[in-house]
């Protein structure tokens, strides 16, 4: 549709906004269980920072942060962290996702072992979400001729 | 919140949905499309819903633009065949 040609000026910014919204994403799942926000909207935020380089830098330069090929793993090990939980609390006797039951170290009581769990929790969905959305962008930007 | 500032943020809805669908260039519709997601955002957060207007934000104004935009560049306007 149009040409595409490199410019300088476009990779600064974008190289100087990108590690800024990484930061965010990481600072919204991390306190996504006592304010707004959580780990769909924290893997959003990581996504969209690696996304601004891909679109501005192209291939090349993109390869540098995230490998396209580490996509795919990614994805699978936050689904993985997610059920994970869910099953460790279904083996130590209890429901799914029940953060109760969750065998953390150190004699917590109830309260603190509901919190790091949701905190788990939200660490798995926020590396899944960033995965999936990297990509769907990666396939998108390949085009048909994609092998 | 203040409702006649309440008041310009829906008159911005309404034009940028407007301008969305009539306008013939679809890259002028993708950036439309943008500002609409984004003033909805702001209103979700103005009527109290912030973590609704926080993933609004984020995926209407955020991702949702640049794959429409990266949609956009693999098409052409006319036919190949």
């Amino acid at each position: 549709m149009r040409t595409q040609f490199e410019s300088p000026i476009v990779l600064l910014g974008s190289r100087l906004l990108s590690p800024y919204i990484m930061l965010f994403g990481i600072y919204v799942i991390f306190h996504g269980h006592y304010s707004p926000g959580g780990g769909f909207q924290g893997g959003a935020l990581l996504a969209s920072s690696v996304i601004l380089i891909r679109l501005s830098g192209g291939r090349i330069v993109s390869r540098l942060q995230v490998r396209e090929f580490f996509t795919t793993p990614l994805a699978a090990i936050g689904v993985i962290v997610y059920f994970g939980t869910g099953i460790v609390s279904i083996l130590f006797g209890s429901y799914f996702l029940d953060y109760e039951a969750l065998p953390f170290p150190g004699g917590l009581d109830p309260a603190a072992l509901r919190y790091y769990g949701i905190l788990v929790i939200e660490i798995g969905i926020g590396i899944a979400v960033m995965a999936i959305l990297v990509m769907i962008y990666d396939h998108m930007a390949r085009g048909e001729d994609y092998v | 919140m203040i409702w006649e500032v309440e008041l310009i943020l829906y008159m911005f809805v309404i034009v940028a949905a407007i301008v969305a669908l009539e306008v013939k260039d679809l890259l002028t519709a993708v950036v439309s499309l943008t500002i609409f997601s984004f003033t909805m955002a702001l209103l979700f957060v103005a009527m109290g819903g912030i973590d609704v207007g926080f993933t609004e934000a984020v995926v209407g104004a955020g991702v949702t633009g640049i794959l429409f935009i990266v949609a956009l560049y693999q098409t052409t306007i006319r036919t190949n065949d």
